[in-house]
């Protein structure tokens, strides 16, 4: 048996013949099998999704009750029959709810990894290194010059550009799904313990996590702080809002902007961002070639990001590799900024 | 060396003047003697250590990683030093003893011989993080630009003192790295050092700008005026050192010391005295070209044919010291009157004296502002920019004081071009569009850029510029947005500007020297804005002779080092 009898790269997502459903598919099918709550992996308008419960708690929040026609949830570690294909969702370490999918037929194992990380986040399950015979793996930061600092280093230089600029307002960027629970999950490690603020768009998934036991202490939107009560503050906001008219309600912003991207200087100027933190929810280089190595796969498929360079890295050390050439999936806070754009200038 | 890695990673995104400002200070009152010495001489362009080439940089991690790896990276990352920086494969498992600090690397530097410097380097390399790793290939390979000039650093380190940059910049000439002295007396430990530079730089005064409504309030009595000539403003020194030997020394407006790139000028500076003048290029008797001077200006070798061909020339203007005496508190009727005896004396054809424009009515002024050439600058007055207008009265008063001094610019040259792009400004302007590239139409009818520009609207022109864009947006790259402009639909902006040049860079082939939106032209259609023939036939009128050059303010001026 080859693993393409199992699983099959098509452009909207990878698909699984013998057990008749996609995982993360690019476009309305019948049943999907989704890794996390991001828009790029989990979208609306399947017949029948199969979840986390928090991942489809989060695509009713952002999508409403009827994203698809029927749902069911799965714990992590349950295994789950299909049609002969054994299915179980392990831990990715993304964001809350985020899953790989490990599915084994006749004693071949696949796992798709989804997004994953496998560096400490207070607020999801950490990731679970499920040995396979083939690995599918992003490669959002697939380069050996993204190599993310320590989290809490970057908080460090947050919270000190804070105390050293005490009359201004600190905006940070950050992805509304993970990111920003995550910032403020560690702002609150660092010990600060003054109010943060949230845009809009941050208030229901912020308010999720919290219903689902993520402490993150004193919480306001902005929308009903004035302004000059905002100098020496921290909001979070979506990236988006960042370049907007909405940062006028603020005391001299200083824009700051949590994101693996802000390892390269280009980058972080391209989007005018005064403070950089190198903050990602995806693994680094490190922690891509360390986590292949580690499932002991022997054969590696990798979906979006920088194919070439892990694909490359994967072939010198005697592995069967290969970019899946899946349309659609990419980087979250370019999907979000595009959705802002959409709907307005963002205001909410 | 991490902190100041940490220091310039911030300086590098932090685009507005106050905050590096902050920034620097922070860290200089944070970082302990002689860091903190060393990181005032990095910012300030005062070390001096051979550099490293970007071919050992390459040779260093070539040995360190896949080749297909690493071009992929720089690829991605378009920086060689940053990338090297971001991939360099420390090994985690290996402990340096210590971090290396910017003292070390700096005074190992000045010793290390070239055979040892890739192993020295990759040492450090291997000790230092990301952004130390960053730091430390930027300052070797002297590519350190974090938008802070000399000036900027000195008046950070003035503010832990609570001290006027001005008297920084008086004794920094005699001092050297790491300035502990300096140190010491700003946080009050220590009396001021002594300044025993024989040829110190003495800071600049500078004049306001008036217009001529602004005349009436002023009498013409209490005034002089001069031209203001369209070179590059300088300072000549020179003294008797403590050991018997003469020094001279030509700066810049800002201090730096320029004397490298003019020898000739040195050689005739032979009695002890400080002016304030102009640097010229005179080729038989005529002043030449801002464009002239800085094709000298930007030639890093200096040879004898770049000499007889560029001939350096000082236009003083003002005495600041004369036989070890200091003269800046005298009024300047009588600094000028010692410095006419002074150019006298020295008698040399590269120094002369500027000219008066004699007035004493505010008409007679206008009218020789208006006609330079009748009224006293003959052949020159296509490279007079304006006049200079000076109190009596007036002390040598370092910086822009109120009152004493006036520049009165020749009109600038103003065409009309159409807005074609936009990006978001800066700090406090960082949800506004508020820098814009225009365009003036070529021949094939297609607009091509010709500048761009940051200032000269008010606020509320600021508010209408922005609302246009983001309503007429067609494109967008990162923060910048492409608006409308076609014949029939777009914005024309009435841009001036103060001179001309020849530019490889931009497709027009031209670029603007700071230009400025001067008016917002929402009543003319784009396709009635000027043409590329327009600013081709300004900058040819420029060429041959003058055509309302400005004076180099912002200029560059060769490196010292
Ligand atoms: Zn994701
Ligand atoms: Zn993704």
């Amino acid at each position: 048996m080859r693993p393409e009898d199992i699983l099959v790269p098509t452009p909207s997502g990878v698909c699984c013949k013998p057990g008749g459903f996609h995982i993360d598919p690019t476009r309305p099918v019948e049943r999907a099998l989704i890794t996390h709550g991001h828009s790029d992996h989990a979208r609306a308008g399947h017949g029948e999704v199969l979840a986390t419960q928090e991942t489809l708690d989060i695509m009713r929040l952002r999508y409403g009750d009827n994203f698809a026609r029927r749902t069911q949830a799965i714990r992590y570690g349950e295994p789950l029959a299909i049609d002969g294909v054994t299915v179980s969702f392990h831990p990715a370490g993304h964001v809350l709810g985020s899953a790989q999918i490990k599915v084994e037929q006749d004693g071949l194992r696949i796992v798709a990894s989804g997004d994953y990380k496998d560096v400490a986040d207070p607020t999801c399950a950490p990731f679970e290194l499920v040995p396979c015979d083939v690995f599918i793996t992003e490669a959002t930061f697939g380069l050996p010059v993204f190599r993310h600092s320590e989290p809490l280093h970057e908080i460090g230089k947050l919270l000190k550009s804070v105390a050293l600029f005490p009359e201004r307002a600190h905006l940070v960027g950050a992805y509304s799904l993970g990111k920003a629970q995550r910032v403020i999950a560690m702002l609150r490690q660092a010990g600060y313990d003054q109010t943060i603020y949230l845009h809009g768009a941050m208030e229901k998934i912020t308010q999720y996590y919290v219903s689902r036991g993520i402490a993150l202490g004193p919480l306001e939107l902005v929308r009903g702080a004035k302004k000059p009560d905002l100098a020496g503050t921290i909001t979070l906001c979506p990236p988006s809002a960042n370049k907007d008219l909405w940062t006028r309600r603020f005391p001299d912003p200083l824009t700051c902007f949590a994101s693996g991207w802000m390892r390269v200087r280009a980058r972080a100027r391209q989007g005018g961002t005064e403070l950089p933190l190198v903050i990602s929810d995806h693994a680094d280089w490190n922690g891509l070639t360390k986590t292949i190595a580690a499932t002991g796969a022997s054969e590696i498929w990798v979906t979006h990001g920088q194919e070439d360079a892990l694909v490359h890295w994967a072939t010198q050390r005697g592995l069967k590799a290969r970019p899946l050439a899946i349309v659609g999936y990419g980087d979250e806070e370019e999907h979000e900024a595009e959705a802002q754009v959409k709907t307005g200038d963002g205001e909410a | 060396m991490n902190r100041f890695a940490d220091l310039l990673d911030r300086l590098a995104y932090e685009p507005a003047r106050n905050n590096k400002l902050r920034l620097m200070t922070d860290y200089f009152r944070r970082t302990e003697d002689p860091e903190r010495g060393y990181a005032l001489a990095a910012l300030t362009s005062a070390l001096s250590f051979q550099h490293a080439k970007a071919g050992m940089i390459r040779a260093l991690i070539a040995e360190r990683a896949d080749p297909v790896l690493f071009e992929l990276s720089y690829d991605y990352v378009g920086d060689l030093s940053e990338t090297v920086a971001l991939m360099w494969p420390a090994d985690p498992n290996h402990r340096p003893n210590a971090i290396p600090t910017l003292s070390d690397v700096v005074e190992t530097l000045s010793t290390l011989g070239k055979a040892q410097l890739p192993a020295q380097l990759a040492r450090w390399l291997d000790a230092l993080d990301e952004t130390g790793r960053w730091a430390l290939l930027k300052l070797v390979t002297g590519g350190l630009r974090v938008g802070v000039s000399a000036r900027l650093a000195k008046t950070a380190a003035a503010a832990l003192g609570d001290k006027d940059p001005n008297e920084v910049e008086i004794v920094w000439p005699g001092l050297a790295p790491p300035y502990l002295d300096l140190f010491a007396w700003l946080e009050g430990r220590a009396d001021a050092p002594a300044n025993r530079d024989p040829a110190p730089f003495r800071p600049a005064m500078l004049a306001h700008a008036v217009d001529e409504p602004d005349l009436a309030a002023l009498d013409p009595q209490d005034f002089v005026a001069e031209w203001k000539w369209d070179g590059t403003r300088i300072q000549a020194v020179s003294g008797i050192g403590e050991d018997g030997q003469h020094v001279a020394r030509l700066y810049s407006r800002t201090g730096e010391d320029i004397s490298k790139s003019f020898p000739e000028l040195l050689d005739v500076l032979r009695i002890p005295a400080a002016i304030d003048g102009e640097l010229l290029i005179l080729r038989d008797g005529r002043v030449q070209s801002f464009n002239v001077l800085q094709q000298r200006l930007n030639r890093k070798a200096v040879t004898a044919k770049l000499i007889a061909d560029f001939p350096a020339h000082i236009r003083a203007y003002d005495l600041l010291m004369l036989d070890g005496q200091d003269l800046r508190d005298r009024p300047f009727a009588e600094r000028r009157d010692k410095l006419a005896d002074f150019i006298e004396r020295l008698n040399t054809p590269r120094i002369d004296l500027s000219a008066l424009v004699l007035f004493s009515t505010w008409p007679e002024l206008i009218a020789a502002r208006a006609d330079p050439a009748q009224t006293g600058a003959g052949e020159d007055a296509e490279a007079v920019e304006g006049v200079m207008l000076k109190r009596r009265d007036a002390a040598y008063v370092p910086g822009r004081p109120k009152g004493l001094w006036w520049k009165w610019k020749r009109d600038p040259m103003i065409v009309d071009a159409v807005l074609m792009y936009a990006q978001r400004g800066h700090g406090k302007r960082s949800s506004f569009y508020s820098d814009y590239t225009f365009g003036v139409w070529n021949a094939a009818n297609e607009l091509v850029p010709v500048g761009k520009a940051y200032f000269g609207f008010t606020d509320e022109e600021l508010k209408q510029i922005d609302r246009f864009v983001r309503r007429n947006t067609v494109d967008r790259f990162g923060p910048v947005r492409e608006v409308v402009h076609d014949g029939d639909t777009g914005l024309v902006l009435e841009v001036a500007f103060e001179g001309l040049q020849r530019s490889s860079r931009h497709k027009s082939g031209l670029a603007m020297r700071f230009p400025r939106i001067n008016r917002l032209r929402w009543d003319k259609p784009p396709r009635e804005a000027d043409r590329l023939d327009t600013l081709e036939t300004m900058l040819q009128r420029i060429e041959r002779g003058r055509g309302g050059q400005p004076a180099a303010a912002n200029a560059s001026l060769p490196k010292p080092h």
